[in-house]
This record gives structure tokens, sequence and C-alpha cells, in this order.
């Protein structure tokens, strides 16, 4: 906790900003208690970032560690950009939840736990051949001890539910003391709950009363001395109309705004279901007003021929999958590049090689956006920075991929995914527009007929009289569109498609400095979900007075065509990355620079602090 | 570009074809199905700007190159998906599937199974030659076990796979076969499939005279044809033979069907089974027919539901709502910053 003077107002301490810790069994509601603290922390007006981290297990075995499920929330008044690195509050619903998690508790921190876990199955169940509550083990911290199990038990008698039932409600207890102790509101927790189980009225009151329970503990002399109420300031904001965004949400708004911006009348998403891309798919199918048409295919090679289908009948074709779904739609990806059709191909990457870690993000798909497919095959790729960026990358995507007619891939991660932060709502009428122009007349018309400027080929719907032609994989004559194996044609040809990504660059913006001046001893090259810690890390690095910039790369193919005259004008160029270091070989091989890996593969973003102590050390050698 | 004034009424089939030069082996089989497709067409009067071949790979593909209709040449396997795309994004074109052996029942076994099972509204038609022609005669899906090939030169022995026994297990709602030599009947096979809304299988017999030549001659050939072959018509007797004194019925007692002379061992034409092409299992029992049984030929199974885009479309029809970005972005949950 980041503590400024400390005040006393209505006997609560101020906090400049705090990070919280929910955990438990994966069937303890751990996601929904932590989404309704940030509901709740969002009206209150803080700024904050989330970090959901749940296993892949549906419902893992009760009380191992394996099944353990967290959602950690940063919030502030200041500019908050991460989950945060150390652990202010650790909220463990079990024995297994507490041994996996308090390592990244502060020492000093706060650990509330259940007490009626921690009986003996449970204790055997996360390794523990002692009570950690018994012992000395965890005098680093403080230990707020509750029988919540109990005092959820009591709070919902009256509402006659199953003892079962009744424990389902404990994450509602613990949410309220939190939401206590931070001075949230409850209405919209008890507004969701109410819609929640609207069929279920009594089980909506068990869960209100458990929660009013948890918030009344606080607030009443049951209250111990530790447990202390805290005031953490609102943030400092352009002002407007804000709510949550999580990167699912940008994406499929996003691609709903660029549809929009593009005057097509359709989009058609065709997915499979795949860990962590499904949400995407589930967000869409609900957009059915917004002219969008989902399709769950028998698997990703079918969803990622489905939306080229709907490119090639004029409709914008969209598909999405993790890794190992991007794999099985390369194939489908050459032909979409071959026959210059525009599609959007969302990657939401996680920790691999093959099914990996599904449920951790990685960045590790670079390689693949950029490169992997057979002969020569370019096409655009692109990263958001945050979850709000989602909704602008999105719109972005469907402008390259129309006005080029080429795929893109938008490399998102689990972790952009799942994270939400505040979001100041657009509208509609500021948002940019590119209107598609279908080619509608046939005098002097062949279907690889290129616009001078961009070498994009015309869009032709189908349907279209005097304009029937007959388009594929085979090698198309540069001057007729018709087949052809003519040597120096094919030669033009692969030119032409690498020109016209390649031209791209001219399109986007300049690169620019996040943090920092455009030269100096050092910069911090990064690209996707990574941006906030690096740009945390490197604020701390300037106030430390080192000579450090910030630049974050959101065009990954093309890149900016400033970029290798930027990086040119470091000292030295590290490159933060969540892979075995990708996007530092291809600095090097584009720029012939000395760019240095900083990589991290555990499947969990970059703490600020590992990016921060990076920082020094190169700082120090060059000192 | 042909730039035409006429009406798709007036249209013969010629008008059907592309400037292209069509590039099959000298008497290959995909000849007469090019003929019968663009005859069909012009007695259909289909719309070229309306109509979409699409294909994957093989040498059934290149199909669309040869028609002056929008065409799609795609990847191997994957032309149910891709026209599945191609209806999702506008129902209203009139999608052809050209497909082979190969492609349709190995590659994309899968989307075949798939796209038959949720009836979107498509011609698929599949060109059976029992052998991969493209890439120099390997067997394939539905070559017959012993077939040496490249790839199998002590014969193949794995057990082939029945087209259309494929298709009705899949759910299929439109189920026929017809030959490529078999011109009016396979004119007619393909109207029929054109005028069913829903995905309409078609098997094609077709010879690959390089790789598979005379594969279907026990069937085919002038002289076996008429005991080789049961002209499928319905609510008329399942009879076949020279003189149509052969006829099909239930054998007693069983789930199969046996082979009995109208006039002999008191076996009159009320005996023999009507042919019911909205009746499954009687299609099931049809399509596994293989020699010494006719080989059924004709619509084996025409039973129509509402095709998968267009439910799509009502469903979206249905959706409340009227499309406002800016009400979907303050949906929720918002609150407001002030200065």
């Amino acid at each position: 906790m980041v503590t400024s003077a400390i005040s006393r107002r209505s006997g609560r301490e101020t906090r400049d900003s705090v990070v919280i810790r929910f955990a438990g069994d994966s069937g303890d509601g751990m996601q929904v208690t932590g989404s309704q603290f940030t509901q709740e922390t969002a009206l209150a007006g803080s700024d904050f970032a989330t970090f959901p981290d749940f296993p892949a297990e549906i419902r893992a075995p009760a009380g191992t560690t394996f099944g353990v499920s967290a959602y950690q929330i940063q919030f502030g008044g200041t500019d908050v950009m991460t989950p945060g690195d150390a652990v202010d509050v650790l909220v463990a619903m079990n024995p297994a939840a507490l041994t996996v998690e308090v390592k990244d508790l502060k020492v000093g921190g706060t650990v509330i736990v259940d007490t009626a876990a921690f009986n003996e199955r449970n204790l055997n169940k996360a390794g523990y051949a002692r009570n950690p509550l018994d012992d000395d083990s965890l005098a680093r911290y403080q230990v707020l001890k509750f029988d919540i199990t109990k005092l959820t038990a009591d709070a919902v008698k009256p509402h006659g539910i199953s003892s079962r039932e009744a424990h389902l409600c404990r994450n509602m207890w613990a949410l309220g003391l939190l939401l206590w102790m931070y001075g949230h509101e409850r209405t919209a927790t008890i507004d969701w709950l109410k819609r929640k189980y609207g069929k279920k009225p009594t089980i909506a009151a068990a869960n209100i009363a458990a929660l009013n329970a948890g918030h009344a503990f606080g607030e009443t002399a049951e209250m111990p001395e530790h447990l202390v109420g805290y005031v953490v300031p609102k943030a400092h904001v352009q002002p407007g109309r804000y709510r949550t965004i999580s990167g699912t949400e940008g994406l499929a708004w996003g691609l709903v705004a660029g549809l929009r911006a593009s005057g097509i009348g359709k989009l058609v998403f065709a997915g499979y279901p795949i860990t962590p891309a499904s949400a995407l798919l589930h967000t869409l199918a609900n957009l059915r007003a917004y002219g969008v048409v989902t399709f769950q295919a028998e698997d990703e090679i079918a969803a990622s021929g489905a939306a080229l289908g709907a490119s090639y009948a004029g409709a914008l074709g969209v598909t999405s999958s993790s890794g190992p779904g991007i794999a099985l739609k390369t194939e489908m990806l050459g032909l979409a590049i071959a026959t210059e059709l525009p599609l959007v191909v969302i990657d939401s990457q996680r920790a691999g090689p093959s099914t990996g870690m599904p449920t951790k993000a990685e960045q590790s798909d670079l390689f693949q956006a950029v490169h992997g497919r057979n002969a020569d095959a370019p096409l655009a790729v692109l990263a958001p920075a945050t979850t709000a960026d989602c909704f602008d990358i999105a719109i972005e995507a469907v402008r390259i991929a129309t006005k080029y007619m080429t795929p893109v891939i938008v490399l998102s991660d689990g972790y952009l995914a799942h994270a939400a932060e505040p979001w100041r709502i657009p509208r509609e009428a500021d948002l940019p527009r590119f209107p598609v122009a279908y080619r509608t007349d046939p005098s002097g018309f062949h279907p690889f007929l290129r616009d001078p400027e961009t070498l994009a080929r015309p869009w032709v719907k189908p349907g279209t009289p005097q304009l029937e032609h007959r388009i594929g994989g085979l090698e198309k004559d540069y001057d007729s569109g018709h087949i052809s194996y003519d040597p120096d044609n094919h030669a033009r040809m692969t030119k032409a498609r690498a020109d016209k990504i390649a031209g791209i660059a001219r399109d986007i913006p300049l690169q620019d400095v996040a943090l920092g001046v455009g030269s100096g001893k050092l910069a911090i090259v990064g690209w996707g979900s990574t941006f906030g810690s690096i740009h945390q890390a490197v604020r701390i690095a300037r106030d430390e007075g080192r000579d450090v910039a910030h630049i974050h790369l959101r065009y990954l193919n093309p890149f900016p065509r400033n970029l290798g005259d930027l990086l040119k004008r470091y000292d030295r160029v590290l490159v933060p990355e969540m892979n075995n270091g990708q996007l530092v070989k291809l600095l090097r091989a584009e720029y012939l620079i000395p760019a240095e890996p900083l990589t991290k593969v555990t499947g969990k973003p970059f703490g600020v602090t590992e990016i921060a102590q990076a920082i020094r050390k190169i700082d120090g050698e060059k000192n | 570009m042909t730039v035409t004034t006429v009406t798709d009424a007036q249209l013969a089939p010629k008008d059907y074809a592309s400037d292209q030069e069509v590039r099959w082996c000298p008497g290959c089989g995909d000849y007469a199905i090019l003929k019968a497709v663009q005859k069909a067409c012009a007695e259909l009067a289909v719309s070229r700007e309306r109509t979409v071949f699409v294909s994957g790979i093989g040498c059934a593909a290149r199909f669309p190159y040869y028609m002056s209709t929008y065409g799609f040449h795609t990847v191997h396997g994957r032309a149910p998906a891709i026209a599945t795309g191609i209806k999702l994004a506008n129902p209203d074109l009139d999608v052809w599937v050209m497909t082979g052996d190969g492609d349709g029942l190995s590659i994309g076994g899968n989307h075949m199974l798939h796209v038959l099972r949720r009836n979107v509204d498509l011609q698929i038609i599949l060109f059976n030659n029992e052998i991969y022609g493209l890439t120099k005669g390997q067997y394939s899906p539905t070559s017959r076990r012993g077939t040496r090939s490249p790839s199998t030169p002590q014969g193949s022995i794995e057990y082939p796979v029945s087209a259309c026994s494929f298709a009705l297990g899949a759910g299929a709602r439109f189920v026929a076969r017809s030959i490529d030599t078999l011109q009016p009947h396979l004119v007619a096979t393909l109207k029929r499939a054109h005028v069913n809304k829903g995905a309409s299988f078609v098997e094609i017999l077709q010879n690959c005279v390089v790789f598979n030549d005379a594969v279907f001659d026990n069937i085919t050939a002038k002289e076996a044809a008429p005991d080789a072959q049961v002209l499928l018509e319905h609510g008329k007797p399942l009879l076949f033979g020279t003189n149509k004194d052969k006829g099909l019925r239930l054998k007693p007692g069983k789930i199969e069907l046996e082979i009995v002379t109208v006039g002999g061992n008191d076996v009159s034409t009320a005996d023999i089974l009507v042919h019911d092409e909205t009746n499954r299992p009687l299609a099931q029992l049809l399509a596994a027919l293989e020699p010494p049984f006719p080989v059924a030929m004709g619509v084996l199974y025409c039973n129509p539901a509402v095709p998968y885009e267009q439910e799509v479309h009502t469903q979206l029809a249905a959706v409340q709502g009227n499309g406002d970005l800016d009400a979907l972005l303050n949906s929720e949950r918002t609150w407001e910053v002030t200065p």
C-alpha cells in the first residue's frame, strides 16, 4: 500500500493505491467476487487494473493447490496501469489459496482467512503439516481470522436454504467486508445478484444477506483491532462518461464500430471453442442487432474458411482463436493472401507450445503471426496495448483489412481478454470512418487490377452483374487475373503482395515515444499487454534520474516507417516480452541493431519491479 | 469480360462457359459433367451473376474456372466451409460446391459431414472417380479394396466409404447419384438438386481415363447397365433389367433387400418395393447397394427442411434492438467524471 500522509477521516486511513487479491477454490466464486469489487471500485471513481488468474480445470478437485482461482485488482487515485506486483490484501478462502498466493503478499500485508476452511482435510490437500494459523509462519503478515463459513451460515439462516447453498454465499460475505474496508457501495452488486438469480429470489436474498453481513461485520463492534477502514481517493482523469471494459468487450465492440465505419452491412464472425478466445464468440453472439452473424464452426479450419467465404461474398469476415487454433487456420490465411480478400483474425495468445497452459498468457505467437505460413505470405499484424486499446485496434484492423484487401492478425492475449480497466466511452460520431467502395463498373475490370496507391485489388460482391470472375489459390497473371505459371509473373506478383503490405507503413502513425525523449541511453521497447508494466517501470526509472524511454509498438507488421531511425538514436535497446525473444529478433533482423531481450515465460504478466530492476542493471552497467 | 444484354431465360448452355480453355485430360468424365451442369443451368435459367461455384483442390476443383459465373477455387477439402460463409453473408446467392472423392470424403470429410447436417442451401456435386487424379493416381477413400496404385503396390487394404451412405449418415436431406455418361439422367438429377432448398448432395460416378479407366464399367458399360443399375423414380416400383422384370423387395423377416424376378416364384409387380424418396431407411438400403446388386441411380432421398442460413436470418430478424452503437457502449453501468 502506498501510504500518503495518514489522515483520519471518519476513522478511515487514506491509501493512494491498493492491491487486493481474492483467492479460493475454483468453485468458490472468486472471479465474480473480483468482478463485483471492480464494478464498485469503478463507481467509486478510482482508476484500476485487474488480473483474473484461474485454472484450466472447470472444477478442479476441491481444496487442491492446482484448483486455486484468483482475481487481483489494483486501484487508486493515481494513474493505475497494472494489476500490481505485490499484494496488500489477500483474501484466502482455504489453505490451498493461502499456500499458493501468500508469496506475493507484501511484508506487513493483510491476509483474511476463513478459519472454518482450515480443517485437517484441507490442510493436508494444501500440503500443510501444521495449521499455519496456529504457528508463527505468517508472523510477517497481519492475519485476520474469521469463521466466514459460520458467519455466512448465520446470515443466510432466515432464508432457509441448504447448507451447501449457504456455503456458496461465503464469497459474498468476504466481498461485503472488503467493500466496507474501502468505503465502496454495494448497490451495483445487489442489483447484479437480483438479475443473476431473477428466477431464484431466495438465493438472491441469501447472497444479499451474506453481502450485507460481511459489510456490517466491518461496520460494527465486532471489528477487531487490525481491521481498519480505508479511503482511496478518486482518480484524476479526463472528464467524460466512463465504464469498465475488458479486452474481449473492447475487441467485440471495436469490430462492430469498425463494421459501422466501413459501411459494410454485415460482419460474419466464425469461431471454434478454445480457451481463452471463446469469450469473443459469446460476446459477439449477443450483438446480432448490430449486423453481426456468429457461426460456431466444426473446427478452426472451417471457422477461417467460413469467415473468408463471407469476405468473398462482400461481408466482413472475422475469425478468432488462440495459438493452436491459429496454426490450423494457416492454410486459409494463405488463400486469403493469394486471393487478396479482407479478413480479420484475432489471436488470444496463450502459453505454449501445443496445448501449453491454456489459461495463462504469453506473447509467443508473434513469429506465427508475422511469418507462420508457407511461402512468401505477408499480412498485417497489430497488437493492442490495453483492454481499452482493444477497441481502437479492432477498428484499425477492419480499416487495414478492407482498404488493403488483406488478412490482418490482431495479437491479443489471455491476460487482455479477461482483464478490465476503466474506459472513457467514445461517441460514434467521433470515431473514424472509412467507407468501403465495392467495384461495380465492368469497364476495364479484371479481378487483380490494383489501386495504384494501395496496390489493393477491387472488392467485388458476387451478385454484381457483368463482373463475374474466378479467383483461387493458383498464381494469377498480374495483367489479367487469369491463372499463370509464368516465372517472371510469379516474381512480380510475389513482390506486389509484399509491397502492398509494406506500403501500409505509409498509412499508419509514425512511432512515438510513450514516455521519455526520442534519443538517449536506453529505450525499452514493448508490444501488447506488457504496456502497463513497462510504462510504470520506465516511470520509476526516470524518477530515479535514469536516461530511459518507453517505446510501445501497436503495429508489428509492417513496422512504423521511422522505427529503425528512432531505435538507432539510443545507445541500448531492451525488449521485454512474454516469450523467449521474438520481437527482439525481428528488430535485430530488420534494423541490424543490437537489441537485447528481457524474456518471461511463466504464464504470468511482467511485474513492474522485474522491469525496473532490469533497467537499473543495464543503467548500472553503463555507468 | 463478356458483356451481355440477353436475359437469363435466353441463355444457352454455351453462355455458361467461361473464356478459359478447359484443361482436363482428353476423354475425362469431367467434360461430360461440365456439359451437364451448363445444360442444367440453361434449362433452369439461372442468373450468372448470382451463381457461385466453389471448389477445393483436385481435378474436379478446376470446375469454377470453366463457368462464366462467379467462382472460388479454394483449399483442399474446405469448399463446404467457404460456401457456408458465402451463404451466411448473402443467402440470395446460388452456390454450388464442386468436389471429388479425395477432396470431399478424405481431407474434407469433416466439413462434408457438417455442411450436410446443417443443411446449408447448396448443390454439392461430388465427382467420384475412386482415385487421386491430380496427384497421379493414389488410391482414394472410395477406391475398392485391392486397388493397386503408386502408394498401394500390393493393393489397398482399406474398406471404401460409400459417398451416398456417408451423406445419409451425416443427415443429408437430399441425396442423389448419377453417372458422367448418363447425360439426360445427370442433367435431370442436377436440376432436382438445384430445385431442392437445403444441402443437395449428388454423387457422380466419373471415369478417370488416365489413372482408373473403366473402373465403373461393371456398372456403366452399355451391356452391363440394365442389370447393374436400378433407376429410381419416386412412387414407382424398384424394377430393373433389360426387360424390367427384375425387382427389389425386402427379404421376408429381414431388414435387407433381395433381387426377385417378376413373374417367377409367384412374384408379381405388387410385391416389389415402391421407391419413396422421403423414406430414410429405404434410402440407406439403396445407397449401400453394390454389385451383384444393381447400383441405385437417381434421387435416393429428398425430405427437405428449412435451410440453415434461412434459420440464421430468421433468428437475426427476430433480434430486438435498433443497432445504436452509442447505446451499446453506454449499456450497463457507467459513471460520469466531471472536471
